[in-house]
């Protein structure tokens, strides 16, 4: 059974707070206007909650490599098609009355 | 192991071999079986039915084809027609052809152990099928679709009349379950590989299988929550792609095009997997360029999550999107020549002799290396405008999906059909047949290319008179493609019955599926097998006996 | 295979299925095959991700006025009782590993409560989002939405796109946990009455757990993009 890890009890209460506190953390961030900033904050402390989700409550911090590749691979096929998908949506011009970045010479 | 050793005992002292299929005749020992080979065969049993009724609305509308007027149905009859041929033909056919059935079957066998990794999952993967095929008879029998399989917004969401809800509900199962068999196949890959069987001793077809299993994965998820919520606007009326509230229907291709270009590759990428096989033995050759033809398989499923833009040069998408979208495809076509290539080269030193499954392999490679060249122009954006949405783009994607994989399918189901019945069928026939399929198909497809180089629109039911020679020409191969199939059919069945016994091992192949019984055993091997050669280890030009 | 004899089922000696050869390589099957099917459930939600992006980069005022009708507290809470639940599904897997039945079986009840609190919460969110007339296609009144307070420069009409995305994300996310709580039950029933789960036999906890913790990690990105920003 040399898969059987022996992580202490411990870790899983630490880690809990450690998600609680970056979940308040989300909360005031919210309430305070940071501008274009608002959404990467957001999006910074969820990725870094999925995480310490990830690593520690779903051990693959102690996994095996292929372990770690697998979970890595589901968050990076999604971040391809957001990549591909927004790409259009930032390179075209005006057609949904959306502020456009580039216009179309 | 000790389970399976004694009920070896128990075999030796019977009279006739016990294998996969005889173990057990109760309704129950089939419905609820968990041995990968039963539910290979069950699935090849319910894809053969949605074949054949694909085929039969395809020989419909090329009836009404066969005259410039659209005399013999309504506009609506014909794009029901079209519709459902495409939706049956893609989503239950072509994508679980070959990995639901040949890799279903040797997968485990290739890779040396007693069955996939998660049985019980696979057999929820074939209910989950059957359940989706219901929702198919469903919109059939409710008169069916009309919106082309794409299902393109908001003629999906808003302005068809037409089942949309059960096709889309009909796609979404039938994902679910080639999902279920692309998380089996890579598991079982990673980890139940028999002792000494390296990544590098792997048949390629395995590694084409692990390849579909990746797409299969990661692809099918996004065409399930798309039609989900094009389900969602047909029941409740409100739509994420409906433009009435800033909705916008080119994201629906967006997400519609991330899986079903990947598909395009589920639905060819096994079929390179068994003609990797099937050049190798009928070469009597190692093949050529094994790692090349290897990781090409994965090169493509990644590079095909790349690429899915070229479907949409015209519908609004940006440039600057659209030249990445298709240089990456251009790109794509590399690894897929890498193959042709190797397979080329496997013969040169062989002892090519000529049955009926390299028939099949052969004529796969002319009308594949058709398929792709022409798939060339459409990924070029200026020459896509003229070409996009004619029977030019019809004709291409047939002769991949036709001419590659189903040539491929009738290839592997040649080749290993001794070993899934124990039978061999008549050979004289079906190469006889290999002939017939390889004319009919070209007969059907190659005017089309002209078509549509005419400037022939697909989807509609009436064409210019000047374009009749063609059309009648088509339709003429369509009919001979039709009796092909049924001659392949009929004799396949007869030899269920009459069919010769095949030995362990009638074509003299390497690989572990030819040590064992034909049928196998439902444990496949007495004994799991220790791995200690390269695949294809064979001779080359010296003499080879064929026939045990 | 090593040993010769057939495996008893119990929680007292490892468990796994003929077709295996040894204990450790279901383990890693199990896991392996578990992480693909979060891959496929990533991807499923990631569609819906990917919409909401394209929306929210076109109409960021809409989505704007869209958080301002939802009640973040009650998100917050909910964030806390799937938190909560992460954790105390974690401890059911360390009990199980280390066969102490009764933490165990406190543990993952404690699991099913907050799963059951966050549903029920969902529930007040949705009646008042009815009440407010804010659910697309079966009650769309939006009385309570200020339009001309909000400075709009898209149409009032798109406030529907973001309740539809609204509706979807979160309903989906709810569906998935009403399904683990379906399981849950029934590997519940079998803790109790059985036993069924030890240090030898825990995959099955262990996989469920898995599920559990995705499901909260859609909800963490659910949470700040829907209520928050
Ligand atoms: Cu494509």
């Amino acid at each position: 059974m040399s898969v059987a890890h022996h992580v202490p009890a411990k870790n899983y209460v630490i880690n809990f707070f450690v998600l609680m506190i970056l979940m308040i953390a989300t909360v005031v961030a919210a309430r305070f206007d940071f501008g274009g900033a608002n959404l990467p904050i957001a999006l910074a402390i969820a990725i870094t909650k999925t995480a310490c989700i990830v690593l520690f409550f779903m051990n693959v911090r102690y996994g095996s490599p292929l372990v770690r590749v697998f979970a890595a691979g589901g968050f990076f096929w999604l971040c391809i098609m957001l990549a591909f998908t927004l790409s259009d949506y930032l390179l075209f011009t005006n057609v949904m009355g959306s502020p456009t970045t580039v216009a179309i010479p | 192991m000790a389970v399976v050793a004694d009920r070896q005992i128990i075999h030796e002292t019977e009279i006739r071999p016990r294998h996969y299929l005889n173990v057990n005749h109760s309704f129950w020992s089939w419905f609820f079986t968990t041995d990968h080979k039963r539910i290979a065969m069950l699935y090849l049993g319910t894809i053969t039915v949605f074949f054949l009724m694909g085929g039969v609305f395809a020989l419909l509308f090329r009836l009404e084809l066969m005259t410039p007027e659209g005399d013999l149905f309504q506009a609506d009859t014909y794009n029901r027609f079209f519709t459902l041929h495409g939706v049956l033909m893609i989503f239950f056919f072509l994508v679980p052809s070959i990995p639901a059935t040949l890799g279903n079957f040797l997968l485990p066998i290739m890779v040396g152990c007693r069955d996939l990794a998660f049985p019980k999952v696979n057999l929820a993967s074939y209910w989950i099928f059957v359940f989706a095929g219901m929702f198919g008879v469903g919109m059939l029998a409710s008169g069916g679709v009309d919106t082309g399989w794409t299902f393109y917004a908001p003629l999906s969401t808003h302005y068809s009349n037409t089942s949309v809800f059960m096709a889309a509900m009909a796609a979404f199962f039938a994902g679910f379950a080639s999902i279920l068999t692309g998380v089996n196949f890579i598991v079982t890959v990673h980890k139940m590989r028999a002792p000494g069987l390296t990544w590098f001793r792997l048949p390629l077809f395995v590694w084409a299988q692990y390849a579909t299993g990746i797409i299969m994965m990661l692809g099918t998820p996004v065409i399930a929550i798309t039609l989900f919520l094009v389900a969602l606007e047909r029941v409740w009326g409100v739509g994420i792609f409906d433009p009435a509230h800033g909705g916008d229907p080119v994201l629906f291709q967006h997400m519609f095009w991330f899986y079903s270009h990947p598909a395009v590759y589920i639905m060819i990428l096994p079929g390179f997997g068994v003609i990797s096989e099937v050049i190798a033995c009928f070469s009597r050759n190692k093949i050529f360029g094994y790692h090349f033809i290897a990781f090409s398989s994965l090169a493509i499923a990644v590079l095909g999550f790349f690429v899915w833009g070229h479907h949409m040069f015209i519908a609004g998408q940006s440039v600057y999107t659209g030249v990445v979208f298709s240089l990456i495809t251009m790109l794509v076509a590399v690894p897929s020549a890498i193959k042709v290539f190797n397979w080329t080269a496997t013969f040169y030193g062989g002892n090519v002799t000529l049955e009926s499954p390299m028939l099949y392999a052969i004529g796969f490679m002319g009308l594949f290396t058709v398929g792709g060249l022409t798939g060339l122009f459409l990924a070029a954006m200026g020459m896509d405008v003229p070409l996009h949405d004619t029977y030019f783009v019809v004709a291409h994607f047939h002769y991949v999906m036709v001419g590659g994989m189903v040539m491929a399918f009738m290839a592997g189901l040649h080749f290993w059909w001794p070993k899934m019945t124990g039978r061999m069928y008549p050979e004289f026939i079906a190469k006889f047949n290999a002939v017939i399929v390889f004319l009919g198909f070209n007969a059907t497809f190659f005017p089309q290319f002209i078509l549509g180089w005419l400037g022939m629109p697909r989807r509609y039911h009436a064409y210019p008179e000047e374009w009749q020679v063609l059309n009648v020409m088509s339709t003429a191969g369509a009919t001979i493609l039709g009796f092909g199939f049924t001659l392949a059919i009929a004799y396949f069945i007869w030899s269920l019955f009459y069919g010769e016994r095949a030995g362990n091992n009638p074509w003299g192949a390497k690989g572990l599926e030819w040590t064992i019984e034909s049928p196998p055993t439902t444990h496949n091997f007495h004994h799991i097998p220790t791995v200690t050669e390269d695949p294809y280890n064979y001779t080359g030009r010296e003499e080879v006996n064929v026939q045990q | 295979m090593s040993s010769n004899s057939v495996p008893e089922i119990g929680p007292s000696t490892p468990y796994f299925a003929g077709h295996f050869e040894d204990v450790d390589q279901k383990i890693e099957s199990d896991i392996l095959g578990m992480w693909l099917f979060l891959a496929q459930e990533i991807m499923f939600f990631g569609g819906l991700f990917t919409a909401y992006s394209v929306y929210r980069h076109a109409y960021p005022d809409i989505f704007q006025l869209g958080a301002d009708q939802l009640n973040y507290l009650m998100g917050a809470g909910n964030t806390m009782f799937l938190l909560i639940s992460s954790l105390t599904m974690a401890m059911t897997v360390y009990y199980t590993q280390h066969g102490q039945f009764r933490k165990q079986l406190l543990c993952f009840l404690a699991t099913m409560i907050f799963g059951s609190l966050f549903l029920v919460v969902k529930y007040f969110e949705y009646k008042e989002k009815w009440d407010h007339g804010l659910v697309p296609g079966l009650n769309w009144d939006p009385h309570t939405v200020d339009f001309a307070a909000a400075n709009l420069t898209s149409p009032p009409e798109n406030l529907k796109l973001y309740f539809i995305l609204y509706f979807t994300m979160t309903g989906l996310h709810a569906l998935h946990m009403v399904i683990g709580i379906g399981i849950g039950i029934a590997i519940f029933i079998n803790m109790l009455l059985w036993k069924k789960y030890g240090p030898n036999r825990y995959m099955a906890v262990e996989m469920f757990g898995f599920y559990w913790h995705f499901v909260d990690i859609v909800w963490v990105f659910l949470f700040p993009l829907i209520y928050l920003i």
